[in-house]
């Protein structure tokens, strides 16, 4: 506003600073989530459990009977601990990517909350801080279905929901980022064919990455699951060592960039 | 929150200094090639119903984005309640409600639920949100579907929840998008109960509407727009005065005839136009007895407003 301007109304000159990231804010928007959850958490639980299980079963027992060991590690170790990355991708890459698009597209929930005092940052903050809790909760399943199958309990064990949460915070707002730029919610399935699928096998999910070619070897290297691999490994075999830092500092570095990168797409579209 | 408090006084002593609760000066708003606000001049009083009035296609919803710093504006200025916009957009939301036009419930979660989640949204203190949410369900009359999922309302009920979700915090301005497109007859009756108990309570309604009678019935001051700008504004009485004068001729007959009357009211430069089986002419008390045989009738503000858009009433 004008000096002029400013005379001719009679309002004082505004000094105030509007907050940003209000924890009041992200907390009302993850109170939907947890009410939504609430309707959907049985589904959830039922497939977050079941599908290590389905894993376990079919590598142990099919895979496993060849295989007794992959590298210097068993079987069970190796896939169990797999089957927290692949779990933590897949809790947290497809809802970024399906809910955001639902929510923003067909279900107009983001025009409704971004008309009460809430704004993009927040939403998506929030958004995607409730995908990567529940992807650090629900990462541990695997590792305790593992546990039944003969996995020896370690406390490094308990780091995994933190390793978790941040693979997941990452991956959610690579979602966030797909649905910001995706024209249909079909365009999702070169997402999950071209890129979600090959990343979790070039990860040393199921096979180590050592027996891959060089050049995939390299690719390995900037695939952030790779890195949560890596880690989830060190920890629950109680391996962990100064190169897991570097895995640790390559997972935060990943979940600050989708973050910022998230929040940058989906608000351009979101504010028109 | 007593810093909180003391900063929306203060807000409200410059809105009411002001004496408007939205002021919007020379605002544009391009969309590539559409240019769907065009230099968009508008106050609205503090305490007041507002209707702003025009064909579909006119930008009053684009305009009421802008208010929500939902669609930024790309030249003039805008402040809602005392607070310039975009960038203290997030004080202004805190101290309005929205109405949008298109339904945007959660449609797996109950009224009760969606009622929580907005008063948290709205900053309702912890201790109060029940209480906040019983009187908006109630407000709504809605309190024994409280526990119903949306999906299981009737689009009436959903309209109602869409309301007293807007007002669970008790907002001292309201905007209505469209608050009844769609509604069959008898459930705009009760919006439009629910819309003039808001007036009379003190809150300062915007509503947009391309509904003559929603407007003439609820607004104190209408503006009509058209092609993205005000073209006209003032109570509804002083719009049908000014745009259509006291009375209006109709004249009925086969289509041959009203072509004629037609051509007749062009030559003699009577502002005229075609209202269904007949040809209506504004101002017939200035006719002096130049006028065919027809009905009179008294104007309303449907003749102002086609006389002002030359948009035909659907």
């Amino acid at each position: 506003m004008s000096a002029a301007a400013r005379e001719a109304t009679g309002s004082a000159p505004r000094t105030r600073r509007v907050g940003r990231l209000e924890p009041a804010a992200l907390a009302g928007v993850m109170s939907r989530d947890v009410a939504i959850f609430g309707r959907y958490w049985k589904a959830t639980t039922f497939s977050s459990i079941v599908q290590p299980t389905i894993y376990l079963l079919a590598f142990g027992l099919g895979f496993g009977t060849l295989v007794k060991q992959i590298g210097h590690i068993k079987t069970v170790q190796y896939i169990g601990t797999g089957t927290v990355a692949t779990a933590v991708l897949f809790s947290s890459a497809f809802p970024g990517m399906f809910n955001t698009f639902i929510r923003w597209q067909f279900q107009r929930t983001y025009d409704a909350m971004l008309a009460a005092p809430v704004d993009v940052e927040e939403l998506i903050t929030a958004e995607v801080l409730w995908i990567s809790l529940r992807a650090g909760v629900y990462g541990m399943a695997p590792l305790l279905v593992a546990l039944a199958f003969g996995l020896q309990p370690e406390w490094g064990m308990l780091l995994v929901p933190f390793i978790g949460f941040v693979t997941g915070f990452g991956f959610a707002a690579f979602g966030v980022t797909i649905a910001a730029v995706a024209k249909t919610i079909d365009n999702f399935n070169y997402i999950t064919s071209a890129v979600l699928t090959p990343m979790f096998l070039v990860a040393g999910t199921f096979f180590p990455v050592s027996a891959l070619p060089e050049g995939v070897r390299q690719v390995a290297q900037v695939n952030p699951l790779y890195h949560c691999v890596q880690l989830v490994r060190d920890a629950s075999l109680g391996g962990l060592g100064t190169a897991d830092l570097g895995h640790a500092a390559v997972l935060i570095a990943f979940a600050l960039l989708m973050w910022r990168l998230a929040i940058s797409q989906l608000g351009r579209r979101l504010i028109d | 929150m007593e810093e909180h408090t003391s900063e929306t006084a203060d807000a409200r002593v410059r809105a009411h200094a002001r004496g408007s609760a939205i002021s919007i000066h020379g605002v544009v708003k391009r969309f590539g090639e559409i240019t769907a606000v065009n230099g968009l001049d508008l106050e609205v009083p503090a305490g007041v119903c507002f209707g702003l009035l025009g064909p579909n296609g006119a930008g009053k919803s684009t305009t009421m984005r802008m208010l929500t710093a939902q669609t930024l504006a790309d030249e003039g200025r805008i402040s809602v309640l005392g607070y310039e916009l975009p960038r203290e957009s997030k004080q202004s939301r805190l101290e309005m409600g929205v109405v949008p036009q298109l339904d945007n419930l959660d449609v797996e979660l109950t009224c009760r639920q969606i009622l929580t989640v907005f008063s948290r949204l709205y900053r309702v203190p912890r201790a109060e949100r029940p209480a906040a949410v019983k009187r908006a369900l109630e407000l709504a009359n809605l309190l024994p579907r409280a526990d119903t999922i949306v999906k299981e309302l009737s689009g009436g009920m959903r309209r109602r929840l869409l309301v007293a979700r807007g007002l669970i915090h008790g907002p001292r301005l309201v905007l209505l998008d469209e608050p009844t497109v769609g509604l069959d007859p008898q459930v705009r009756q009760e919006l439009w109960t629910l819309i003039d108990g808001l007036r009379a309570s003190g809150v300062t309604v915007l509503m947009s509407t391309h509904y003559i009678e929603e407007a003439e019935r609820l607004a104190d001051t209408v503006a009509v727009m058209s092609s993205g700008r005000i073209i006209a504004q003032g109570t509804p009485a002083d719009l049908v005065r000014a745009h259509a004068g006291e009375q209006v001729l109709e004249v009925y007959g086969p289509p041959e005839r009203l072509a004629e009357v037609g051509a007749l009211a062009a030559e003699k430069g009577w502002s005229s136009r075609r209202s269904g089986p007949a040809v209506a002419i504004m101002r017939a008390e200035t006719l002096n007895g130049q006028a065919p045989e027809g009905v009179r009738r008294p104007a309303n503000l449907e003749d102002a407003f086609v006389a002002l858009t030359g948009e035909e009433i659907e």
